[in-house]
């Protein structure tokens, strides 16, 4: 029964939850051996939709057609079972059993009387890892592999498990570019063994690599599915959001001031060494690296989430002393930091608490906090950044990707930073949303702030800077003009090159 | 410390229908619980409902609550402190050494709560500076808190206690001095937690530390503060319990700690920090206090309460995990 053409056919899905129609006749089809992207805005519904498929959403209206035949799972088991693999962002593994543990977790290889045979496991293991063409131990610990390693196993595990479709869910958005290629070349690898891929990702770039097909989800709706073969970005983009973008990054004739922030000789051993640069006032600097290169590093130096061994640090001409955050504060430097859910937000908080988190001297008199004050403040923080929360009491791990960072966006502008220091600021982040962040970037620059942007995403990178400084190794490898900035050119420098 | 790792921001499958069962049981649940208590042991035992009970049961109260209250404060910070009765004897025989000569009251006063702060504060230094876990450091000074209160007392009961010592385990206007003590930290406590910026850092530095950490909040001092004030109430504690008995007893307290966590714990402190109120740690420990009196009215053998107890106190987390 291997003749059909579509591996999955899902017809018609309809989901509501209490309050919300998270799905309304929604289909995707996806062809044997393909790589099939899911694509839409945070909220669209591909979560949704991929819960339903592994099984773990039983109640939903419509059909949902497996190589040929229909099927109704009863639960993640039989989803699993049935040929379907879900590789989440978060990936589920047990850290303190080997890879070969992880690997076979639930389907050891048994003896007699209930025993693993360790042999056959290590050995089982070896020969799935070789089949998709990965090397290593497979008898070390998980939480001794990078990420990257980690995922693998996740992938050699999918297959092992006979799976006809994997989804993964988000897979580059925590390992480095070299990674990204060999993560690439299995997924070529997979796909001529007959198994499909949904990939869901918002890097455009990614897709259009590695992608057959597209399939967009808006609001919970179906908008197309198309071959990726001939299809152009800007459709792409106004699938998702609905709407024509125009230019997602804003254009800029801008006017640079005075010098604003200036480092010198800033070391850190074993992470940097001898990093100078001045950022002007109106100008946006970006700082560009693979991972690993010292970029967060520098800039949590700078803000004074950690300390340099040494190296001088001028603001506006004054030499200063910056040993904590409070210091970074006091000095003017507000940093929007890499992860905005273990460094930016005490998620159990709302979005009140989160925004004020450093700024409650604003509303408080004599330490007592005026509950009135507050209130305003915050409420024209949601204001001014258009945040999305039904009100300001929402528990912030409620709001999307998007919302959540405008949220610490907010907190760090009521700082009135003169220097605004961005990591990463959309990683996570949908299109539309992304697009907003830019927006605002430019207006912050253009209102006469310096602002460093660090991002692995070269097009924002390049999109958005005036100058681009690029990190290899801990060290200042170059410094690239807009007027000369290309991929290939940032990329060199940023491999040493 | 709990981030929570769904960057997608899904419908919640627990609003809707069930949003007003859920809210309503979370806020007012605990106070249910208690009010369906009283009303069992009212039916049990006539003697429960009766103004002399029902005042005695406050009174039993009143230490446990104030130690509980100091303890939330640890607790929200994602800590814990085990040396409460410990610190209990110690502050306490501090206290009744003072009041042994003589008339005065405010310098026992004044020595039971500096000792209880200095406790506080060594524990937070050990903690934040040491980076010692506040398991071993309270599970310590526990231990060393008992022998001190030993030493300082020579292993024997202090006695003889001066009557205006002594009178603080009495009455004001008909009204449990103890009682009043309790409400008066009460609402200086629900004030500095939900009004003042400290109560907010504290809450921030329980939720997540270093997202605190990056927004200029100073931890380590906001974990210092909180010890320190769990240990001077604990200091106010002892003092409260060696008026009512009269007497600096330096092998008090033994478990004291034990019913002060069941309270915070049973009020819906999580003990992992970053959330909790106040109020229901003075629910919890009510809720204790009036098992105790019911089975004690009911002539239920002490062992046997202490079962019921910890059965009633696994029964407050499961509930507390299922809302």
């Amino acid at each position: 029964m291997d003749d059909y053409l579509n591996v999955l056919e899902m017809k018609n899905i309809s989901k509501s939850f209490p309050g919300v129609h998270a799905l309304k006749s929604v289909s995707l089809t996806v062809k044997k051996g393909t790589v099939h992207a899911l694509m839409g805005e945070n909220g669209a519904g591909k979560s949704t939709l991929m819960k339903i498929l592994i099984g773990m959403y039983t109640e939903y209206e419509g059909d949902i057609f497996f190589k040929g035949r229909r099927i109704a799972h009863t639960g993640i088991r039989s989803a699993m079972d049935a040929g379907i693999a879900m590789i989440h962002q978060e990936l589920s593994y047990v850290p303190e059993l080997t890879a070969a543990e992880n690997l076979f977790l639930g389907n050891e290889p048994r003896r007699k009387f209930g025993r693993i045979d360790e042999k056959k496991l290590i050995e089982n293991a070896r020969e799935s890892l070789a089949r998709i063409g990965v090397r290593l131990d497979p008898r070390t610990k998980m939480k001794e592999l990078s990420v990257s390693e980690r995922q693998m196993i996740e992938i050699a595990k999918a297959i092992s498990q006979n799976a006809d479709v994997i989804i993964m869910d988000e897979p580059t958005s925590a390992i480095s570019d070299r990674e990204v290629e060999k993560l690439f070349e299995i997924i070529g690898d997979v796909k001529q063994k007959g198994i499909s891929i949904i990939y869901i990702s918002h890097k455009m770039d990614e897709i259009f690599r590695i992608a057959d097909e597209f399939t967009v989800l808006r609001d919970g709706t179906f908008v197309g599915t198309q071959p990726i073969k001939g299809a152009d970005i800007r459709q792409m983009i106004s699938m998702m959001v609905g709407r024509q973008l125009t230019e997602l990054f804003p254009e800029r004739s801008p006017e640079f001031g005075p010098e604003m922030l200036s480092v010198r000789g800033l070391t850190k051993r074993g992470v940097f060494e001898n990093i100078s640069f001045d950022v002007r006032k109106g100008e946006i600097v970006g700082i560009a690296g693979l991972m690993g290169s010292g970029r967060t590093e520098v800039v949590n130096c700078i803000y004074g989430l950690d300390q340099a061994d040494s190296g001088d640090i001028r603001i506006a001409g004054r030499p200063v002393r910056i040993r904590s955050p409070k210091d970074g504060i006091r000095n003017g430097i507000g940093l929007v930091s890499e992860d905005r859910k273990t460094q930016g937000l005490v998620l159990q908080l709302s979005v009140r608490e989160n925004v004020m988190l450093s700024n409650l001297p604003l509303c408080s008199q004599a330490q007592v906090v005026s509950a009135a004050k507050e209130r305003a403040i915050v409420d024209e923080t949601i204001a001014n950044l258009a945040i999305k929360t039904p009100t300001r009491e929402q528990k912030a791990k409620n709001l999307s990707g998007g919302n959540q960072q405008k949220i610490v966006i907010g907190k760090v502008l009521l700082g009135n930073p003169d220097i605004l220091i961005l990591d990463e600021p959309t990683r996570g982040i949908d299109v539309g949303a992304k697009s907003e962040i830019y927006k605002l970037i430019t207006k912050l620059a253009d209102e006469g702030k310096a602002v460093i942007v660090v991002s692995s995403e070269l097009p924002e990178i390049i999109g958005l800077s005036d100058r681009i400084l690029v990190l290899h190794e801990g060290k200042l490898a170059g410094e690239v003009p807009r007027s000369e900035a290309t991929e290939e050119k940032v990329m060199t420098l940023a491999f040493g090159k | 410390m709990n981030a929570m790792s769904q960057t997608i921001a899904e419908p919640n499958a627990k609003t809707g229908t069930t949003r007003f069962g859920g809210e309503f049981f979370r806020k007012y649940g605990l106070f249910m619980a208690l009010i369906i208590l009283c009303a069992v042991f009212s039916f049990l035992s006539p003697v429960f409902l009766t103004e002399r009970n029902l005042l005695n049961v406050l009174n039993q109260v009143s230490i446990n609550a104030i130690l509980a209250i100091g303890v939330t404060f640890v607790i929200l910070i994602g800590g814990i402190d085990l040396g409460l009765g410990s610190y209990v004897a110690l502050t306490g025989c501090l206290a009744a050494m003072l009041a042994e000569s003589g008339d005065g009251f405010l310098l026992p006063v004044a020595a039971g709560v500096a000792g209880g702060l200095l406790i506080g504060w060594i524990n937070g230094v050990t903690i934040t500076r040491g980076k010692l876990a506040p398991f071993i450091v309270t599970l310590g000074m526990m231990t060393a808190a008992r022998g001190a209160a030993l030493v300082i007392s020579d292993g024997r009961p202090i006695s003889r206690l001066s009557p205006s010592f002594n009178a603080i385990g009495g009455t004001f206007l008909g009204v449990q001095i103890p009682v009043l003590i309790v409400l008066a930290v009460f609402l200086i406590a629900l004030f500095v937690l939900h009004k003042t910026v400290f109560g907010r850092y504290i809450y921030a530095v329980g939720g997540n530390e270093e997202a605190a950490r990056t927004s200029g909040i100073n931890v380590n001092r906001i974990k210092m503060y909180v010890y320190v004030i769990c240990g001077g109430l604990a200091g106010v504690a002892g003092i409260v319990q060696a008026a009512r008995i009269e007497t600096g007893q330096p092998n008090i307290g033994t478990g004291y700690e034990l019913d002060a966590i069941a309270a915070v714990v049973i009020g819906g402190t999580s003990l992992s920090g970053g959330s909790g109120r106040l109020m229901g740690t003075l629910i919890g420990a009510l809720i204790i206090g009036v098992i105790n009196n019911g089975l004690d009215l009911l002539n239920v053998p002490s062992y046997y309460q202490q079962i019921i107890k910890g059965l009633i106190i696994v029964g407050a987390l499961l509930i507390d995990r299922k809302s």
